[in-house]
C-alpha cells in the first residue's frame, strides 16, 4: 500500500458512504447536500489519480452548478422540508431495488477489478498543459460539437419551460353549469 | 497506485445510483441517482487514463466531455420536471399519469 492508496481509500470510503446516504435519506434537501459531499470527495479522488484539471472542473460544474440546479428544482417543485413519509416507496420496491443495485455493484466489481490487475503503477495522467493540448488538438471537433449540444440543451430547456407555462397546461376553469345557463 | 481501488469505488457509485433510480419516487431524486451513475463512469475513465500513457489523454478528455454532457442533460431534465410539476401539480413518478386534460373531463360530464 502506497501513500496514494491510503489517501484514495479514505476519500473513497467517504464518497461511497455519502453516495449511499444521498440515495437513501428521507429528507429531500439532505439528499442534495449528501450529493455535494459525494461529488466533492470524488474531485479529491481525481486529484489523487493525478487529474487536477478534471478535479477542478468537477468542483466548478458538479458541486457548483449541478447541485444548485437540483436545489432550485427542489424549491420550485415545493418539496417538503424535513423527512416525509408520503414520498417513500413501498417496501417491496426498495428491497427489489437494493437487490438489483447490489448485483450491479458486484457484477461491475468482479468484472473490473481483475481487468486492471494487481500491480502498482505510477499515474500517467497528464498535467493541465498536456490535457489542453489534447483537447484543443486531437479532440477539437468533438469539443466544438459539445458547444452546439449545450446550445441545443439551452434552447430545449427554454422551449420546454415556455410550452409548460403557456400552451399545454390548462387550469380547471369554472364553466357555468347547465342549469345556470338554461333559460 | 493500485487501480483496483478506483474500480471498486466506481462499482459502489454505480450500485448506489441504480438504487436511487429504482427506489425513489421523487423525480429530482431519480436524477441524483443518474448523476451518481455518470460519476461512476467518470471515475473509471480517469482511473484507466492513469494506466495509459498515450499523448491523446483519452481518459481525462472524455471525462471533461462527459461532465459537459451531464450538465446539458440535467438542464433539460430539470426543465422536464418543472413542466411535469406545472402540468400535474406533483413530481411523483409512481402516480398514475394524467391521460385527460381538465377540459376534456368537463366536456364529457
Amino acid at each position: 500500500m502506497t501513500t496514494r492508496d491510503i489517501v484514495f481509500a479514505v476519500i473513497g470510503v467517504i464518497a461511497s458512504a455519502s453516495a449511499i446516504l444521498a440515495v437513501t435519506t428521507r429528507n429531500l434537501v439532505h439528499a442534495a447536500l449528501w450529493l455535494v459531499v459525494c461529488l466533492g470527495t470524488i474531485a479529491g479522488c481525481y486529484v489523487v489519480l493525478g487529474a487536477e484539471l478534471v478535479a477542478l472542473v468537477q468542483v466548478l460544474i458538479y458541486v457548483g452548478a449541478v447541485v444548485v440546479l437540483v436545489l432550485f428544482a427542489l424549491m420550485l417543485t415545493r418539496s417538503p422540508i424535513g423527512p416525509n413519509r408520503e414520498l417513500a416507496s413501498p417496501w417491496w420496491q426498495r428491497i427489489l431495488a437494493a437487490v438489483l443495485a447490489v448485483s450491479v455493484a458486484v457484477l461491475l466489481a468482479v468484472s473490473l477489478v481483475p481487468l486492471v490487475g494487481e500491480g502498482a503503477l505510477e499515474s500517467k495522467n497528464g498535467d493541465t498543459k498536456e490535457v489542453s493540448a489534447a483537447v484543443f488538438g486531437t479532440w477539437v471537433w468533438p469539443f466544438e460539437l459539445l458547444s452546439v449540444l449545450l446550445l441545443a440543451a439551452l434552447i430545449g430547456a427554454f422551449a420546454l419551460a415556455k410550452i409548460a407555462g403557456a400552451g399545454l397546461v390548462r387550469t380547471p376553469k369554472r364553466t357555468p353549469t347547465r342549469e345556470g345557463s338554461a333559460p | 497506485m493500485h487501480l483496483w481501488l478506483p474500480m471498486l469505488l466506481a462499482s459502489v457509485l454505480a450500485g448506489a445510483g441504480t438504487y436511487g433510480v429504482l427506489a425513489r419516487r421523487n423525480a429530482v431524486l431519480v436524477l441524483i441517482g443518474v448523476e451518481l451513475i455518470l460519476n461512476a463512469a467518470n471515475v473509471m475513465f480517469v482511473a484507466l487514463g492513469a494506466a495509459d500513457d498515450s499523448p491523446l489523454q483519452t481518459g481525462q478528455s472524455l471525462t471533461l466531455f462527459i461532465i459537459t454532457i451531464a450538465a446539458a442533460e440535467i438542464c433539460v431534465a430539470l426543465a422536464v420536471i418543472l413542466a411535469m410539476f406545472k402540468l400535474q401539480g406533483h413530481i411523483d413518478l409512481s402516480a398514475p399519469p394524467l391521460l385527460t386534460s381538465p377540459d376534456d373531463e368537463e366536456a364529457n360530464r
